[in-house]
């Protein structure tokens, strides 16, 4: 099981170059919903069945799979944008700087101090392969919705590095961040849309009237 | 008991999310504080047990923290019906809903024991907020909102990956995983250098950024010069404290491994005078004054870094000014709000002659800056002078000195901007405003002024009680 939970770890990785090359953000939406779904399988590869894990599984698979991508897409319909323009560095670079994170990523994770038994897994450059993919899609994309897929990338990256320690996370942590995060991409589906009527745009780069003179 | 803290604001968030009238609705705001101060004050004068297996507890240190948000709550609430009363132009529906999830989170805040379950609640917090800040409805608004989701968002998400380093720690030295406070110091001594020290890097950057620390500090002049004063009092006094309370969480681990405490205190040194230093730049020659008590919130985040940084002596110190700092804040940006609707404006060029136009809340500005400044009798002189003595007295000659250099600058750059706002006379080509300085207007920040009065010259016994406690809980290795 646990090689199967490697495979959709590529799989996973693989996610982020679709996110870093793409223009299209409905695709890239897509994507980022099918990242946290593949996430949200994951745990239940690595343990034992029980009703904590069932829960687990089956809230984020709802919230990452569909509520998110859901609240995205209505951002999206209604700002009536269809795709990014001009990021600050273009997509063929963005995808170079991404692969060479990435291969950062497996460098810096042989030179952790792991636990033996996590040390031939996935887990760690994943987490901080997709981490870094979520940082720059963070960075480098003008439009506001963008940003809101880098900060999703960014968790799921986080979320990769928290497989390793369910036991520490209990239930209730794991519902409470998952909360948080549904909320959190509300209220920035909200912004978003004001940021729209308010700019005619959801180009980020507008945002500048408030700075020192 | 400790759970109705977090439920009584929750249940006052839904009867205001049901309360049709936008008149009627602000009164939910003190019904439900009101109540909360005084549980607060209950549960701080009393030993409270454990409960939901150690996750939930009260020690000093949250109390201390408590204190400081009840109270700052309280005076916000109160004025928020004054204020809202002329602001019914739009709903206040949203931010009524916002401000009580936001005290539920922020209580929630200081009663965590587990890293995670406190995480979550900073979290909450941050979220909590963001729509109020939209409150006024337009471009610059709405600019600020954005950056301060984003920054934060991503600050705390990074916070979360500082605590999983920390629970892998406990992993790779082969004993349960675990965020709980207590468990966690246990173990702390026996754990891995390096994973410990990407925690706390992680930690400080993830909650500083929340805090406001510099570097991190960028979203602060935009959100708290664009929110309404009661949501920039409560940013800068309640959101500050609580994420303060989750460094001094931090420190405690830290303290506890003891390798690992050198490194987070000169971090945090350098943090804190970095922060005072961008603070005495921009202060100098700033027009927005919410702005610039953004940069005055930044600066007193350094401070508190510093002392934090310092330890042993400071302790004491910095509890205090931790209380001492929400509440003159409080008092800065209430007053700053009423100044701002009277005037339209919050430029130097506008507001002129503050203390003739609005003599109450003129003064109150003049007396909150020479609060906040460090200037006796009021208390923020006391907690500041107790952290420069304890700087000196550990030997920190050089820190000191840059500390007392950088206060001075910022009380030049902060009088430069000041006195010109309430001194002198209004212009004459000033549009008339329908707002008078009235008791709920007046009051709530002329009450934490004499509060603010009362614990620089005579703090009560039971005060300095606490906060010995906790600078116990933050001085002794457990």
């Amino acid at each position: 099981m646990v090689s199967l939970a490697d495979q959709l770890l590529v799989l996973v990785m693989l996610i982020n170059f679709i996110m870093l090359g793409t223009s299209r953000l409905a695709f890239a939406i897509r994507a980022v919903a099918v990242q946290g779904v593949v996430l949200g399988i994951i745990p239940g590869l690595l343990h034992q069945f029980s009703g904590h894990l069932l829960m687990i599984t089956a809230s984020m698979i709802l919230a990452k799979g569909i509520v998110i991508p859901w609240m995205i897409n209505d951002a999206v319909r209604k700002a009536q944008i269809r795709r990014e323009v001009e990021p600050f560095i273009d997509y063929v670079p963005t995808l170079l700087l991404g692969a060479v994170f990435t291969a950062l990523a497996f460098v810096f994770a042989q030179r952790l101090p792991l636990a033996p038994e996590h040390r031939e897994l996935l887990f760690v450059p994943a987490s901080i392969a997709t981490l870094m993919t979520g940082f720059l899609i963070l960075t480098t994309r003008r439009k506001a919705i963008s940003q809101v897929i880098g900060y999703l990338v960014l968790e799921n990256g986080i979320f990769i590095f928290g497989l390793l320690l369910t036991d520490a996370m209990p239930f209730m942590v794991e519902a409470g961040a998952l909360l948080d995060l549904l909320v959190g991409i509300f209220v920035m589906g909200i912004v978003i849309n004001h940021i729209n009527r308010e700019f005619s745009s959801v180009d980020t780069s507008r945002l500048q009237a408030l700075r020192e003179e | 008991m400790m759970y109705l803290l977090v439920l009584l604001p929750l249940c006052g968030a839904l009867l205001a999310w049901f309360v049709p009238d936008n008149r009627v609705r602000p009164l939910v705001l003190p019904s439900i504080a009101i109540p909360h101060l005084l549980l607060s004050l209950y549960l701080i004068g009393r030993q409270t047990e454990a409960a939901h297996g150690g996750w939930i507890y009260l020690d000093p240190l949250g109390k201390i923290t408590l204190l400081a948000i009840s109270s700052l709550f309280t005076v916000c609430a109160v004025y928020g019906v004054g204020y809202l009363a002329y602001r019914q132009e739009r709903s206040n529906r949203v931010l009524c809903l916002g401000l009580l999830i936001c005290l539920a989170a922020m209580s929630l805040v200081t009663l965590c024991q587990h890293l995670g379950l406190l995480w979550v609640a900073v979290e909450a917090t941050t979220v909590s907020m963001a729509p109020l800040i939209y409150f006024n409805r337009n471009a610059r608004s709405i600019e600020a909102t954005w950056k301060y989701l984003m920054i934060c968002s991503v600050g705390i998400a990074l916070a979360l990956l500082g605590l999983l380093f920390l629970a892998y720690a406990t992993h790779v030295a082969h004993q349960e995983a675990t965020l709980l406070l207590p468990d966690l110091l246990k173990a702390a001594p026996g754990l891995h250098r390096s994973w410990l020290h990407a925690a706390f890097i992680f930690l400080l950057v993830g909650y500083g950024s929340k805090m406001g620390l510099a570097p991190l500090h960028t979203w602060k002049p935009d959100a708290y010069g664009e929110a309404p004063g009661l949501v920039g009092a409560l940013l800068a006094g309640g959101l500050v404290s609580c994420a303060f309370l989750a460094i001094l969480r931090v420190y405690q681990v830290c303290l506890a491994s003891v390798v690992e405490l050198a490194f987070f205190q000169n971090a945090l040194i350098v943090l804190g005078l970095l922060s005072m230093a961008v603070a005495a730049v921009f202060m100098a020659r700033q027009h927005d004054f919410k702005r610039m008590l953004a940069y005055s919130s930044v600066e007193h985040v350094g401070i508190l870094a510093v002392g934090l940084g310092i330890g042993k002596g400071a302790l004491f110190g910095v509890l205090f000014h931790l209380i001492n700092n929400g509440l003159t804040k409080g008092v800065l940006f209430l007053s700053s709000g009423n100044i701002h609707r009277s005037y339209g404006g919050k430029t130097t060029e506008v507001v002129q002659g503050a203390l003739t136009r609005l003599p109450w809340s003129g003064g109150l500005f003049l007396a909150g800056f020479i609060a906040i400044t460090g200037s006796p009798p009021f208390a923020p002189f006391v907690s500041e002078f107790s952290i420069i003595s304890a700087t000196f007295a550990t030997g920190n000659y050089l820190v000191g000195g840059l500390f007392l250099l950088f206060l001075a600058i910022i009380f030049i750059g902060m009088a430069l901007t000041v006195l010109p706002m309430v001194m002198g006379t209004p212009r004459s080509d000033l549009a008339d405003s329908d707002y008078r300085d009235s008791l709920l207007t007046v009051g709530p920040p002329l009450a934490t002024m004499l509060l603010m009065l009362w614990f620089g010259i005579w703090p009560p016994e039971a005060l300095l009680q606490l906060l010995r406690d906790g600078a116990a809980l933050l001085e002794v290795r457990p």
